[in-house]
């Protein structure tokens, strides 16, 4: 990946942040907030090296709880173990079937979720949660599901844009073609 | 797999992520607030936009609505005019008798108006960001309200937006009065004793946002649907008598040592747009 798409994807995951936030009309309409952010990760980790994935989720986390009332940081750590683990097995994901990006996008954005909880408990906080909190969670992992898809076809599109393509392989090679005839 | 330089960046990035949680909450506060400026062009973009598509929605409309919308605020305002003098008559009188009495002057609440512009994006916290910070005199603890009741307090302030976590959020613990339903209608019964307790947060409904818990009630308070909550002034953060909604069931809990209460807000915080922020 060339650094103009990895740009991209850092400027995209500070909109993600920013329009997560400000889709107030979600919690009225579906009573959850929507998480854009696992599913920009899952790319990451199919896609880039992990660096990347760890800058990313370092930037994803703080610029999150920036906006959030999580103490600043803890997102980072469920960012971080959901890119790398994905990055470790890349090679046994489809990564261009719809519907192993759907149940990718959807397993990342619940495991950040539970993550974050068991970590906000872990370090003496009292997050907000009960019953409601389960569909919640399904409501944001069939969300993220649905992200991880568009983002794959978003950013394979700019991949397409800003590099070059490779050439088409033949087996035809005009040194070796048998000319019949006179010359 | 991963090869050593790569184990090196992830043990730093780990490192870095402790050390920000471990952080005393008043630097990870001005970091917050550092990183929080990265969203000043969005913010400023988002208000524009707001801005033009509402001139759009007033340029959509007829002549004819405006007008007519323009004379029933004129009729308002003048039936609130009159309104404010016949107020100012009894708050006048109200401060000499207690003056006579040797209590304490009650002072006005001073308001500042303000737009919430973004949500907490995870949804175990309750909390909204408004467009008044530093610059508007804003200070951490000020209560925020809106017209129909109390919606929470101030826990960050940047230049010029500010965090406020809302009632129902754990760390927006509010001490409340429950008011004697007799005592809320109309009828001109003598002020019974009322009881207090504490909001601590919306567990029980995490779903919608309008109903909080009530805890810590006296087990002998006769608790009934409907009876105004308001808050009580204990703690100091919040005033007295600021509405806060009203009881909407309760049940006996601690082994019957006390009792617990639904209570639904009078402030939509699933809707809120513009709030008031109660500078002193």
């Amino acid at each position: 990946m060339n650094p103009l798409t990895i740009t991209i994807l850092f400027v995209t995951a500070y909109l993600a942040v920013f329009l997560t936030a400000k889709m107030a009309g979600m919690i009225s309409f579906l009573g959850t907030q929507i998480d854009l952010l696992p599913a920009l990760i899952v790319y990451a980790g199919l896609t880039t090296s992990p660096i990347v994935i760890a800058g990313l989720a370092i930037w994803c986390g703080l610029l999150s709880d920036t906006l959030s009332a999580n103490p600043l940081g803890i997102t980072i750590n469920p960012l971080l173990l959901i890119g790398l683990v994905v990055y470790h097995r890349k090679e046994l994901i489809l990564r261009d079937q719809a519907y192993a990006q759907f149940i990718l996008g959807a397993a990342a954005t619940a495991a950040s979720a539970l993550i974050t909880v068991l970590l906000l408990i872990a370090t003496d906080h009292r997050p907000l949660i009960g019953w409601g909190s389960i569909w919640q969670l399904m409501i944001q992992a069939l969300a993220g599901g649905c992200c991880a898809p568009l983002c794959f076809q978003f950013f394979d599109r700019i991949h397409r844009t800003f590099n070059y393509q490779p050439v088409p392989e033949s087996s035809f090679r005009s040194d070796r073609e048998i000319k019949r005839g006179r010359a | 797999m991963f090869k050593r330089p790569q184990y090196i960046a992830l043990s730093v990035v780990l490192l870095l992520a402790l050390i920000f949680i471990s952080l005393p909450s008043r630097t990870t506060a001005h970091l917050k607030i550092a990183l929080g400026s990265l969203f000043l062009p969005l913010f400023g973009l988002a208000g524009s936009t707001q801005k033009v598509l509402d001139q759009g929605s007033v340029a959509l409309r007829s002549k004819r609505s405006l007008v007519q919308e323009l004379e029933q605020l004129h009729l308002e305002n003048e039936q609130l005019r009159i309104f404010t003098n016949q107020t100012a008559q009894v708050w006048e009188e109200n401060n000499q008798l207690r003056q006579a009495l040797t209590w304490q002057r009650q002072a006005r609440w001073p308001l500042k108006p303000a737009r919430v512009i973004l949500r907490d994006p995870a949804n175990w916290w309750r909390s909204v960001h408004i467009d008044l910070g530093h610059r508007d005199g804003i200070t951490t603890n000020m209560p925020v309200l809106t017209t129909d009741g109390l919606v929470g307090k101030v826990i960050l302030v940047g230049y010029n937006n500010s965090q406020v976590v809302l009632i129902g959020d754990p760390n927006c613990r509010v001490s409340a009065l429950i008011e004697d339903l007799d005592r809320s209608s109309s009828t001109r019964k003598p002020a019974s004793p009322v009881s207090h307790g504490v909001i601590v947060s919306g567990e029980s409904s995490i779903l919608d946002p309008t109903i909080v818990d009530l805890t810590y009630i006296d087990r002998q308070t006769p608790l009934k649907p409907g009876q105004r909550v308001l808050t009580s002034g204990l703690g100091g953060v919040f005033p007295r008598g600021i509405p806060i909604g009203q009881i909407a069931d309760s049940s006996s809990v601690g082994y019957g040592l006390y009792l617990d209460a639904r209570v639904k807000l009078s402030a939509n915080l699933a809707h809120l747009d513009q709030v008031w922020v109660m500078t002193q």
